[in-house]
């Protein structure tokens, strides 16, 4: 498991990190949200190495990670770029190399890795002629080609279209699934909903929230019911317990002030005649994003 | 988290594939095989060189068709000393009334020699030139005459002069390629943040030297080649003597430029991963390629002034050029280009030490250009 332990960073006085404590667990996808500037980016650099930290420590599975555990790390850059005057497959394979693979395990493996990102027609083409969808596929290969125990990716996602989309987070599964640590960052809140098994939302260079995807939904959970019924639902405002917060005819938006409550109007609701839907309302990601980082 | 997964041996369970990780030396070897490969592959690399292989050639080829047209080697003789020349000889003869006459036509430059009777001589003649014998006239007479030379000077001018501006162009043009090609690898990979991939895999002294081994490759590649390709043509053009002499100066010019190329590799690359941007490049590379511009125009200026020469063959960025010029003119003494070479591979080891550490500390400082101070103290 990857930890950080209370780091900070300052750039010229301004602090862009503050104590920041999270966990990475192997076998685990977690997202990393945040708004702009807030610090994704910076956090991503520190633990891999590339950026110094003021302070606290990064540690995978107790132990402070030095150089040569970073080589088991797969990183994916904010910035993108391969060499581009190389050619896709040549470039993985280099990078696979320096990695410690052979030169036909280092082919067999980048080969695979492209076909499977869908890049198996352009091996043989030049980096800088590939749409930026397709280089993003691309880097995301130089990312993951030494099988990593660890994967950082900054904004994985950003730029593909919905179908890249899924091939990039089967990809990702797929690793995970083999026993991988996952952290990405994105922009994208319901792709993070869906793939995600753990989430850190960060702001101002403050962790916000941190948690099994589950676990921060039921932690940021409502007592809110959403009501769809063939009868007018006006009766609803004068029953105890319950608020009504949207009301149109048969249908009814409303907190309740505990689980009999919403039993008690449901058996109602009921009685009046044909329901429709009643169902509790999860927060959207997107929702509690918005709570946790005001 | 229960202890158990915090054991070193739990997280290598998960990759029993995973490979060890290379050696420094073959972590050196994919990077320099990496910048020779992207090299060979640049059209712009391929043609330039190109072109200055057969501009060699063309040199090489005009010089031996001027020779080729010579007619003769023109000779002045005395009428008491025309039974000396021999009957069908290459020489194009002017007859001349007296040894005064022959001297004036000689220090004229209107013949390369003069052919006069010379009772002293235990041939009956001699050969009076003016600063050197012509060998070929010499051997065409039957018996080897003594000779006179009216104003010794143990270099011919024109020749030496080609001699400076040849070891001045090949370092200027080989060393300025191969260390802006060196830079600006440096800055592609940082500007493409490729370098960040590449250090999470290999230490950042490997990648350097890395790159400061493939273009030293590749730059004593194409000096060896044009080395080839200057030997091969004038012995096949038939200008086989104006090698003679040269030979010592070219083998102590490839030792000192190899040395001489390292040490400006460590800089370039230093100086290149101080800035982000390829735009940037100039700002703090300039300095070196002055440094590479000097021993080019001061060669070329002071190739007749023995002191300039001397300081120039022991500051290690000229010495390339200014040694085995002076061991050409015979100015150095033997233990001279083993003393400059101490002093080059002394230079050549600070630089690399100075060079990796700025490296190092500018590599992943993005954004703006990374102070001097600050790339030194990290």
């Amino acid at each position: 498991m990857l930890q950080l332990r209370g780091i900070t960073k300052s750039y010229g006085g301004r602090r862009v990190l503050d104590d920041v404590s999270f966990d990475v667990r192997p076998g685990r996808l977690t997202g990393f949200v945040g708004g702009n500037g807030a610090g994704k980016t910076t956090t991503m650099r520190i633990v891999l190495g590339v950026l110094a930290d003021d302070g606290g420590s990064v540690t995978l599975d107790g132990a402070e990670v030095t150089a040569a555990e970073r080589r088991r790390f797969g990183y994916m850059p904010e910035e993108r770029g391969l060499y581009p005057k190389m050619k896709v497959l040549e470039q993985i394979v280099y990078l696979a190399r320096l990695h410690g693979y052979s030169k036909s395990e280092a082919t067999a493996r980048g080969r695979a890795l492209l076909e499977q990102l869908g890049l198996g027609e352009r091996l043989d083409d030049n980096v800088e002629t590939l749409s930026l969808g397709n280089q993003q596929r691309a880097q995301i290969a130089a990312a993951l080609v030494h099988e990593p125990q660890v994967l950082i990716l900054d904004e994985p996602f950003s730029g593909l279209d919905p179908l890249a989309v899924d091939v990039v987070a089967g990809v990702l599964q797929e690793r995970a699934a083999r026993g991988a640590a996952v952290l990405f960052s994105s922009h994208q809140l319901d792709v993070v909903e869906r793939l995600c098994d753990e989430l850190v939302i960060i702001a101002g260079g403050e962790i916000r929230a941190a948690g099994s995807r589950d676990a921060l939904r039921a932690e940021h959970s409502t007592r809110r019911y959403e009501l769809i019924s063939a009868s007018d639902a006006g009766w609803l405002r004068d029953e105890p317990g319950v608020e009504v917060l949207d009301f149109d005819g048969g249908y009814a938006l409303f907190e309740t002030d505990g689980d009999e409550t919403a039993q008690r109007v449901l058996r109602r609701a009921v009685a009046q005649g044909d329901v429709a839907s009643f169902a509790p309302q999860h927060p959207t990601l997107a929702q509690i994003f918005k709570e946790v980082i005001q | 988290m229960t202890p158990s997964d915090t054991t070193p041996s739990s997280r290598r369970g998960l990759h029993s594939g995973a490979p060890s990780a290379p050696t420094t030396a073959q972590s050196i070897w994919l990077v320099a095989e990496r910048e020779i490969g992207s090299k060979l592959r640049s059209k712009a690399f391929v043609i330039s060189t190109v072109i200055l292989f057969l501009g060699a050639l063309a040199l090489v080829i005009w010089g031996g068709i001027s020779a080729g047209n010579n007619t003769g080697t023109p000779v002045a003789v005395t009428s008491d000393a025309a039974q000396y020349v021999p009957e069908g000889s290459n020489l194009d003869v002017t007859d001349v009334a007296d040894r005064a006459e022959a001297e004036q036509l000689v220090t004229d430059g209107e013949v390369d020699a003069a052919i006069v009777a010379d009772p002293s001589s235990p041939v009956g003649f001699s050969v009076l030139a003016e600063s050197d014998a012509p060998t070929q006239l010499l051997l065409t007479l039957a018996q080897v005459p003594p000779v006179e030379l009216l104003d010794p000077d143990p270099t011919n001018e024109a020749l030496r002069y080609l001699v400076a501006i040849g070891f001045g162009v090949v370092f200027l043009l080989a060393a300025s390629l191969f260390g802006g090609t060196i830079a600006q690898s440096v800055v592609e990979e940082k500007q493409t943040r490729v370098v960040e991939l590449l250090i999470s895999a290999i230490p950042t002294r490997a990648l350097l030297a890395g790159k400061v081994v493939g273009n030293t490759i590749l730059a004593m590649g194409q000096i060896l080649v044009l080395a080839a390709v200057a030997i091969i043509g004038l012995t096949v053009t038939g200008q086989g003597e104006i090698l003679q002499g040269l030979g010592a100066p070219i083998a102590w010019f490839a030792v000192f430029f190899f040395f001489g190329f390292i040490l400006l590799a460590s800089l370039f690359a230093a100086a290149a991963a101080m800035v982000s941007r390829q735009e940037d490049i100039g700002s703090t590379t300039t300095p070196l390629t002055m440094l590479v511009m000097a021993p080019y125009f001061l060669v070329i200026f002071f190739n007749d002034n023995p002191t300039v020469l001397a300081i120039m063959s022991y500051v290690p960025f000229s010495a390339p050029v200014g040694m085995p010029m002076r061991l050409y003119l015979g100015e150095a003494q033997w233990w001279e280009p083993i003393l400059s070479l101490a002093i080059l591979i002394a230079t050549c080891i600070a630089a690399i030490l100075i060079g990796a550490k700025i490296y190092e500390n500018s590599l992943l400082r993005m954004g703006a250009r990374v102070k001097l101070r600050e790339a030194l103290r990290g």
